[in-house]
């Protein structure tokens, strides 16, 4: 393996005296180390990012050049009019509209939920905390796909299969948010939250006042990584909802395919619609995003 | 740390400790339910209690309408004659067999990769990690497109290398879970890469420093520092990777619907087809918890692996 050939201090061996000049002797070793370092990283860039240059090449094509053979990369003549004839020939407003229903509502009430119980867990100290603390991470071991038909039964026995609620009470209380707040909270320093104490401010106020303005980045973090996962479910909207008008954009992509499974071109271009806000939203929170991660883990 | 602050309450409280012990005891049982319960009520009534329903479906007859009856073991026998059942069961160990060492490995490299100082490596994370964050059906209908077996760019290229033959892909009973894993595996190494990242972030460089002085080489560094160092992170990354595994759903659902035949179909594709195209709740409760099962094992025989090697 590369891998250890390029680890920090590799191969870096005594100085030797006869180069005076280069402070670090660069041994052979080592450059061979970066050398394939790179081209490792390049080959797995390039592996990754094929099939979305693929897709965006694909999108502005004529039909009859998506599976020509030989293939080729570029189109004879580029189609951008299709970023405009597919919001008339979907529903795909409507989709979108719908999908950011979702994403927002359930990104509020997971946040506000779980940031709530996550102090709740991180800094009062009450009988039975901590089993019940071990009760919400056991269930998060436990995949929904083991769950979802008694979840579904119950849901539909309340009439709300079909429904908005269902979508939203499916995503918003996960205990995903609050382990992860919990995480965030239990570094906030216990001295700032008791010198509010003593000087008399509820708990609520040292919640709202104190350790809420200092929890803006895993804040932001957990929201992101809520309204992708909201935007990308497509289980849930395919369980749940039946009528059109409540078709979310998973769902509407995917009834989309099956209704032009000819028109390549058309197909390509609501794929690269569906990931761009996704993929805006993840450049301009990547930090936040990958460092809640990092800390956490996701909900997968 | 929250003990302490009890104990400073007490301090300042009147002479009556155990009084005033008692009624911060109160308050604070209060108080810390106030805050759970926004979040716990959800969570009870949505998760944990078709959790623990689950246990009575899997041993009930339930159809469309009506309430789950009791038949002890009859899902439970129909289980162990149902080719349907073996054939999801395998191939989701089957998948996770490859998958698992194939998705950790490459995270793995990666992750050490992207700990040096080479440049572009923070380009690289944020490509690395966008299959991860990209939709299931967009991504499952371009690589659909790109396996095409007639004239879809992969095997175009493979005929080139092969002079003519290529796999059939999606069409073939073999190629199709091959391909299943290959997207899998492109969709969730960033994901894990940055799991594993954040790991070797936190091994201390001197480490690295005073090995070199005593003279170990990448090699030895690797295996003496590097790994038992990622012990934790590893174990966890183990642990979600698995559990990610078995439960694997809308890919093939997506991708395959299972097929060709049964060859891709999965035990949580089984659970949805039983319920949802048979409308037979009770026997899919029963294949849950057979699901239910196999991630519980994994997790306590990890814990159990993880504990031992720590002593």
């Amino acid at each position: 393996m590369t891998a250890a050939s390029i680890t920090p201090a590799a191969g870096a061996k005594s100085p030797s005296a006869d180069i005076p000049f280069n402070k670090k002797p660069v041994s052979p070793a080592k450059i061979i180390g970066t050398v394939i370092g790179y081209v490792a990283m390049i080959a797995i860039a390039a592996f990754t990012l094929l099939p979305f240059i693929w897709m965006l090449l694909a999108s502005v094509k004529p039909n009859n050049e998506v599976f020509m053979v030989p293939f080729k990369w570029l189109p004879s003549v580029w189609h951008f009019e299709n970023y405009i004839n597919i919001w008339t020939k979907s529903d795909m407003l409507l989709w979108v509209g719908n999908t950011v229903f979702f994403a927002i509502i359930v990104t509020f009430l997971q946040v506000f939920t779980g940031s709530f119980a996550a102090y709740g867990f991180s800094r009062i100290k009450f009988a039975g905390r901590n089993a019940l603390f071990l009760v919400y991470i056991a269930t998060m071991a436990v995949p929904w796909q083991s769950y979802m038909i008694p979840q579904f039964k119950m849901l539909s026995s309340w009439g709300l299969v079909d429904t908005r609620w269902s979508i939203v009470l499916l995503q918003a209380f996960g205990a995903f948010g609050v382990f992860m707040m919990k995480q965030f909270y239990d570094t906030i320093p216990e001295e700032l939250a008791e010198a509010a104490r003593l000087d008399g401010l509820s708990e609520f106020g040292i919640y709202s006042r104190i350790v809420l303005p200092l929890s803006g980045p895993s804040i932001a973090a957990l929201g992101i990584i809520t309204f992708t996962n909201t935007w990308n479910d497509y289980m849930g909207p395919l369980i749940y909802l039946r009528s059109q008008n409540l078709q979310t954009i998973q769902l509407g992509l995917k009834t989309f395919i099956s209704q032009f499974n000819a028109d390549y071109a058309m197909i390509m271009t609501g794929s690269v619609l569906s990931i761009l806000p996704i993929l805006v939203v993840f450049l301009i929170g990547q930090k936040q995003f990958i460092e809640g991660i990092a800390t956490s883990g996701m909900k997968g | 740390m929250t003990q302490a602050n009890s104990a400073a309450k007490t301090a300042v409280a009147p002479p009556d400790h155990s009084k005033a012990n008692k009624a911060i005891g109160r308050r604070n049982l209060l108080n810390g339910l106030i805050f759970i319960a926004p979040n716990f009520i959800g969570f009870l009534v949505l998760i944990l209690i078709p959790v623990i329903q689950l246990f009575y479906i899997g041993f009930s007859k339930w159809s469309a309408f009506g309430d789950p009856v009791f038949n002890g073991l009859t899902n439970w026998r129909r289980l162990s004659h149902d080719s349907n059942f073996t054939a999801s069961f395998i191939n989701t160990i089957v998948y996770s067999v490859v998958h698992i060492p194939l998705t950790l490995a490459i995270a793995f490299a990666l992750a050490v990769l992207l700990n040096t100082q080479l440049k572009g490596r923070a380009f690289f994370r944020t490509v690395a990690f966008f299959p991860y964050i990209t939709s299931i059906v967009a991504a499952a209908q371009v690589w659909n497109m790109l396996f095409d077996a007639k004239s879809g760019v992969i095997n175009q290229i493979i005929k080139i290398f092969t002079g003519g033959w290529a796999p059939a892909w999606m069409g073939s009973t073999k190629w199709a879970m091959v391909a299943v894993i290959i997207v899998a595996t492109w969709r969730e190494v960033g994901y894990f890469m940055i799991l594993i990242l954040a790991g070797l972030q936190t091994i201390p460089g001197e480490l690295y420093e005073a090995a070199s002085i005593d003279g170990a080489n990448g090699w030895q560094q690797f295996w003496k520092i590097t790994v038992p160092c990622m012990r934790p992170t590893l174990f966890f990354v183990l642990v979600t990777l698995t559990i990610q595994s078995f439960k694997i759903l809308d890919l093939t659902l997506v991708m395959t619907n299972g097929g060709p035949g049964t060859s891709t179909l999965m035990l949580a594709q089984y659970v949805y087809n039983v319920a949802f195209t048979r409308s037979d709740f009770g026997y899919s409760g029963t294949v849950s918890l057979v699901l239910f099962a196999l991630c519980m094992i994994v997790t306590l025989i990890q814990f159990w692996y993880n504990n031992k090697k720590e002593k």
